[in-house]
This record gives C-alpha cells, sequence and structure tokens, in this order.
C-alpha cells in the first residue's frame, strides 16, 4: 500500500455533521462508497444528504439514480429535512433517474449486458457535470433478473466504470443474513465500506455507524452512535477527540466567595469541569445555582440542564434562598432546559446539548444531576458520553458543573456515575449531610482540585434567604 | 387474436456490439417469417441517443419493445430464443 501519508489520498467531505472527523476528510475521492445496513437505518437519508450537501456547500452536482423509490416519492420524502429536490434539479446540480424493472413485462432471452445503466448514468453525469453519484439500492436489480452470473459480472464492472468515471459514488446495499450485503457487494467496493445498525436496547433505539473497512486512509474504528433529525444525519464522535485543548490560567469564582477562598488560587480554573456529589438532599442543586449565578453576573451566558425539577419550578425554589433566576433569564444570561431523562437515548441528550452549544454559545454549562443520565445507558455508554460531553465543553472553553448523586450506604467511591465522571472532573465536592448532637448538619468537601491546592477539612454551612452560609468553624 | 394491425417495435442497441447486431437479424427474421408487411422495427442507437434510454426504462442492451400493439411488452438479450422471443411478443406463428 503506498498511501500512507494524508496528502495521497484525496477526500471528498461527506456532508454529513460528525463524519468528515471521524474519517479524516471525508469519503475517497473518485471512488465508491458502500453503505450497507438493514431496512430502515437510513441509507437512502444518508446518500441523499450526500448528495444534497454536495451541491448545496460544496458545489458538487449530483445524480441520484433510484432503484427503488419513484423521484416523487423521494422528493417528497426528503422534503420534511428542507431537502428541496425540486429546486436543485431546476438548477441543474441534480439529477434523478429512476430504473424501474417491471418483472412481468420483461422477458430474457440469449445474451446481453446492462450498457442501458451505464449509458443512462454517464448521460446524467455528463448533463450536469456531477461529481457525486448515489445507487440505491443496486441489489434491487437482482431480484428482477435471472441471469445472475452476468449481473454480477455487470456490476463489478459499473464499479470500476465508476471510478474511470472519476466520480465520488454511495452504493447502498441492504444487509445480508451472512454477508454485509445480500449479493455480497462488500467484495467489490473495496476502496471504503461503512455499516449503519439501528437497534434497540433496554427500549430506546439507538443508531449505530462504523467503518468497516477504508483503504488507504486511517480511520476511527469504534461504532458511533448517529441521529437522524429535522435536519438529517449527524454522527457523535465517540472517542475522536484529543487531549489537546488549551487549558485556562483565568480563575473564576464558583459562586460562594467562603468557598472560593478555600481555593489556594481563590477560585477554580475557567473552562474546568466541577462534579458535585452528595445525597439526595445535600444541596448539590443550590450548590450548582449559585455556580449558575456567578456565571450570569460576569455576564456570561449560562445553559442549566435540569433532569428532574421543570424550569418554573427551578426558578420558584431558588427564589426562597434569595437566588434570582427569573432575572437572569430575563437579561438572556439564563436558559434551563429541562426534559426527562428517559425521554430521548444518551445520544439524544448530547445533541440536544451540542446543539444549543452550537446556538447560545454558553460559557458555563449545569448538568443538574448527570447520575439521571445513569438510568438510561449502561455504565460504558453513559461514561463514553460524559468524555465526549466533557471534551467537547473543554474544547469550547465552557465552564462546566455537574452534580451528581449519590445514596446512604454507598461510597462515594462505589457509584458508577461518580466513577464514571470523578476522574475526568478536575474539581471534585462532595456534600454530606449528618447529624451531630440532635442536629442535622450540612457540610462541604473538597476532594480534589487539580492544578491548586485546596482546604482539607469539611466545612459545615446552612442554607439561608441568601443561599448557602458557611458557619464559622471548621470540623476536623 | 391475430397478427391484425401494424406491429411497432423498437430495438434499443449500444453501438455494433454482437449482441446487438445478433438480435436485430433474429427480430428481422421472426417479423418476415410471421408478420410480414405487418411491422416495423425502429432500431435505436443509445450511444448516439442516450436522452432516450430513460423513457422506455432500458438497462439491459440490447432490449426489444413492443410499443404496439399494448400492453408494452419487453425482451432482453440478443433473442436467439424464437419460442421465447414469440411468446413474449405474443405473436403466434403463421405455420403451426
Amino acid at each position: 500500500m503506498p498511501n500512507n501519508g494524508m496528502g495521497t489520498l484525496l477526500k471528498t467531505p461527506t456532508g454529513i455533521s460528525g463524519l468528515d472527523e471521524i474519517t479524516n476528510g471525508g469519503f475517497p475521492k473518485g471512488r465508491p462508497v458502500l453503505i450497507c445496513g438493514s431496512a430502515g437505518c437510513g441509507k437512502t437519508l444518508f446518500a441523499a444528504q450526500f448528495l444534497v450537501k454536495g451541491i448545496t456547500a460544496y458545489d458538487e452536482p449530483g445524480v441520484f439514480m433510484s432503484f427503488e423509490e419513484s423521484p416523487s416519492d423521494l422528493t417528497q420524502n426528503f422534503e420534511s429535512l428542507g431537502f428541496d429536490f425540486e429546486k436543485l434539479k431546476a438548477e441543474k446540480k441534480l439529477r434523478i433517474d429512476h430504473v424501474r424493472i417491471e418483472r412481468s413485462e420483461i422477458e430474457e432471452t440469449g445474451e446481453y449486458d446492462l450498457e442501458g445503466i451505464f449509458i443512462r448514468l454517464n448521460y446524467a453525469i455528463d448533463s450536469i457535470g456531477a461529481k457525486r453519484v448515489v445507487l440505491d439500492t443496486i441489489e434491487s436489480i437482482f431480484s428482477g433478473m435471472e441471469n445472475m452470473t452476468l449481473l454480477r459480472s455487470e456490476i463489478r464492472r459499473l464499479f470500476t466504470w465508476l471510478k474511470e468515471k472519476g466520480v465520488t459514488a454511495i452504493i447502498t446495499g441492504e444487509r445480508g443474513e451472512s454477508s454485509l450485503t445480500r449479493q455480497g457487494l462488500e467484495e467489490y467496493v473495496s476502496d471504503c465500506v461503512i455499516l449503519l445498525d439501528f437497534r434497540v436496547i433496554e427500549q430506546i433505539a439507538t443508531r449505530r455507524l462504523r467503518i468497516v473497512k477504508y483503504r488507504g486512509s486511517t480511520h476511527g474504528t469504534n461504532e458511533y452512535p448517529f441521529l437522524i433529525d429535522e435536519s438529517g444525519i449527524s454522527v457523535l464522535p465517540v472517542t475522536s477527540l484529543k487531549l489537546d485543548y488549551k487549558s485556562s490560567t483565568e480563575i473564576i469564582s464558583t459562586g460562594l466567595p467562603a468557598l472560593d477562598k478555600s481555593f489556594s488560587t481563590g477560585g477554580v480554573y475557567r473552562a474546568s469541569s466541577i462534579l458535585i456529589t452528595g445525597n439526595a438532599g445535600t444541596s448539590k442543586t443550590i450548590l450548582a445555582a449559585h455556580f449558575a449565578m456567578s456565571s450570569c453576573k460576569r455576564k456570561e451566558s449560562t445553559l442549566f440542564f435540569s433532569f428532574e425539577e421543570s424550569p418554573d419550578q427551578l426558578v420558584r425554589n431558588m427564589a426562597t434562598i434569595g437566588i434570582d433566576f427569573e432575572q437572569a433569564i430575563q437579561e438572556k444570561m439564563l436558559l434551563i432546559q429541562a426534559s426527562r431523562p428517559s425521554l430521548q437515548g444518551l445520544e439524544l441528550h448530547l445533541m440536544v446539548l451540542n446543539k444549543l452549544l452550537e446556538e447560545l454559545k454558553p460559557r458555563t454549562v449545569i448538568i443538574d444531576p448527570i447520575s439521571s443520565l445513569i438510568t438510561i445507558g449502561n455504565t460504558n455508554e453513559v461514561r463514553a458520553m460524559l468524555v465526549r460531553l466533557m471534551d467537547t465543553l473543554k474544547k469550547k472553553q465552557v465552564n462546566a458543573l455537574f452534580t451528581s448523586l449519590t445514596y446512604d450506604g454507598q461510597s462515594e467511591y462505589n457509584n458508577s456515575t461518580v466513577d464514571a465522571v470523578s476522574s475526568l472532573a478536575d474539581t471534585w465536592i462532595d456534600l454530606k449531610n449528618e447529624e451531630r448532637n440532635y442536629e442535622r448538619v450540612r457540610s462541604l468537601l473538597i476532594v480534589k482540585s487539580r492544578g491548586m491546592a485546596h482546604s482539607n477539612n469539611r466545612h459545615d454551612f446552612i442554607i439561608t434567604g441568601k443561599g448557602i452560609q458557611f458557619t464559622t468553624s471548621n470540623k476536623k | 387474436m391475430s397478427n391484425e394491425g401494424k406491429w411497432e417495435l423498437r430495438l434499443y442497441i449500444a453501438g455494433q456490439t454482437p449482441n446487438s447486431v445478433l438480435a436485430l437479424r433474429n427480430i428481422t427474421k421472426y417479423c418476415e417469417q410471421h408478420l410480414e408487411g405487418k411491422y416495423i422495427i425502429e432500431v435505436i442507437d443509445l450511444l448516439k441517443n442516450p436522452q432516450l434510454a430513460e423513457g422506455d426504462q432500458i438497462f439491459a442492451i440490447p432490449t426489444l419493445v413492443r410499443k404496439v400493439p399494448v400492453p408494452l411488452r419487453k425482451i432482453i438479450g440478443d433473442l436467439s430464443n424464437e419460442e421465447k422471443v414469440l411468446v413474449g411478443l405474443n405473436i403466434r406463428p403463421i405455420n403451426s
């Protein structure tokens, strides 16, 4: 294999957000790519997005050769995603050719070839100067015909021809029983093969994508979750992000001057992540609210993800202890986004978060509580998601605060969420309620804080009409 | 049902390939034999007129299309099997 550098293999951007990152720049330019998966996994959409984004974002005209759906069906199906086939067709940027094979009106006798398809494709490509081609789903040709051997060799010839033509092509194929596609197309398309998968785990549907093969290029090898929403497909790279973000030396307040003093630096680093753990009722949310308010006071927009309380309830509750979320919301400094954890899969949660990050560009993000997410996925998935989330936040230089619920009798070192997050968090604060002399005492302990000295004492505090107030004595 | 009226046949080829030449020779022979004076064969070379392929849904070469009488029928291949062609086109052999 002569291709070992990035420069040798030219790439075509896929137009699918996140996928270019995984493939190090996109699909191999001028080569066919096989997209396979079972029915309903999003193959046709994947292909359509490749074409449409190719036209709108990269000015590369495209040909859609459909062996299944009619042009009017395709046009209708993708209207909801904002793909305007009619307009693109009118602008001579897109051509749809529907190859309809009616078995009932066709008789086979003697030798033939599939030159008709070649001619149609060639004509369509040349008429608009297409750079991208989609064949969806060429295998359906097999169901209409008798001579399998001939069809196979013709399809092999078609792929070679596409390569010579220099177009980047997506060929879709239905998942077979024992092979990636029913007719074993993967044997012919050897440059790049992508597998789409759709499964339901614990009642939550998850779509995944894996690059099975990508000759001459490095690529991510994991299964990557992907989403289909109103803007099409987006892929979320799980671990492609590297540990190369910049570290800020700027110090910001936690929102509690007394707590700031417990850090030798007088606060926490900007764009660091804070984890707050504690049992139910240990004021995790209140501490988070103080942090949110300090961000709002700095006139930095803040995003508060609430998985337990509705925005109204949160605003009301915080008002009773003197934290004025209402005003911050009116000043557009604070946005509270509330949703049930089980409403959507982990990926969708992450996606919503990513979208809001893009739209609002908040400087501070609070997730309360992150442990709710564990109810909707297994530990590995949650951890993978949290790693991604934290990396994204770090990359965007966003201050992050997560709360996590621990249970009585369960040490904080033995909790799966804490386990997942604590090693990633820069600062870890543990909250505790305990009975001392017939009185319930709230206390706070800084378990760790990277890059600074900090107090090792457990600080007692009370909740007042002005929020958290530290009491004078420190417990040894 | 007889071989009354005009028969309009269309043969799609792509250049003078052996299959195409053979197909034309075969269909002309069958027509002369069974539809003498009642048929038209139009030969369309898609290399010269590629835009015509889509209209008749041509994907294989050669393809013979029976336009008239309706319904539309298609026979793909070099048409070497006379019986299959006649059945496919619904032509009643004259001398049988």
